[in-house]
């Protein structure tokens, strides 16, 4: 197993990832919610306003960046490394940058959710 | 929370999991991807199974996005993991990995994490507008 190489990937997603998210979550807020508009405007002003929005055309780079990392990791180890370690570490530079970026009110309760799933998914990847 | 949210929150972990799976057994076919050629992995998506798991994730991105316009992400990430369990469990079963018993404690503490975020608020109520903000713009209102 190329150990290095398949750590360097998994950063690689895991900055992706974070970013990806929330640039996504900052778009999605500034559109609303997608049920509402699309039960009150239609399906076609629902994608329209989504791809319209510059935010979310950034978060679909970060992502298509993270999804050819991700194929890259996944050519060099098993899906059971990969996807439990990158998720592991995207739960808490997410949650930090939610907080710093998005103002997100990440209280004692998503603070101990985030660690327990943290830790949970580092051990997915013993 | 209704369990319209309930079912997207859903469909965003078996779509991930399922997409996931579905890319690892496409690159099993590709194999390994060369440094010194990376654009090479782009080829990948001519393969049968990557393409299928392009379809999944395309369904996992759109629950995604309907997750993000009524939910903060630090609820939504914690909340979907359960689909790592899936991925354990699809990996175990169906890929024939091996998986120890502290996986399956990873396993526990996934699911006491996701139990415990879904009981709290999805959204961060938005800040009250300040007193004497409020009156200036009442003001400016009558003028």
């Amino acid at each position: 197993m190329r150990s290095l190489e398949t750590w360097g990937a998994i950063a690689a997603i895991v900055l992706a990832s974070s970013a990806g998210d929330v640039l996504l979550s900052s778009a999605m807020k500034r559109i609303g919610d997608l049920h509402e508009l699309h039960a009150s405007r239609g399906l076609l002003v629902v994608v329209g306003r989504v791809f319209s929005e510059k935010r979310f055309l950034l978060a679909l780079c970060c992502f298509s960046f993270g999804f050819f990392s991700l194929l890259t990791a996944l050519s060099w180890a098993d899906l059971s490394l990969v996807a439990p370690a990158s998720a592991s570490l995207t739960f808490i530079v997410s949650a930090v940058m939610a907080k710093i970026f998005l103002k997100e009110d990440v209280d004692h309760r998503r603070w101990a959710a985030a660690l327990l799933v943290c830790v949970g998914v580092a051990l997915l990847a013993m | 929370m209704n369990l319209k949210k309930y079912l997207v929150l859903l469909a965003v972990m078996c779509f991930g999991s399922i997409g996931d799976a579905l890319l690892k057994r496409g690159m099993s076919d590709f194999g390994s991807v060369d440094l010194h050629h990376p654009l090479h992995v782009v080829t990948a998506l001519g393969n049968l199974w990557i393409l299928l798991g392009v379809v999944c994730l395309i369904a996992f991105f759109s629950s995604y996005l309907t997750a993000l316009s009524w939910a903060d992400l630090s609820y939504v990430l914690p909340a979907t993991a359960l689909g790592y369990v899936l991925v354990t469990l699809v990996g175990k079963y169906f890929l024939h990995e091996n998986v120890s018993p502290l996986r399956w404690l990873g396993v526990l503490l996934i699911s006491c994490g996701v139990g415990w975020v879904t009981r709290g608020p999805a959204l961060t109520a938005p800040q009250p507008i300040e007193a004497p903000r409020r009156r200036q713009e009442e003001q400016h209102e009558v003028a």
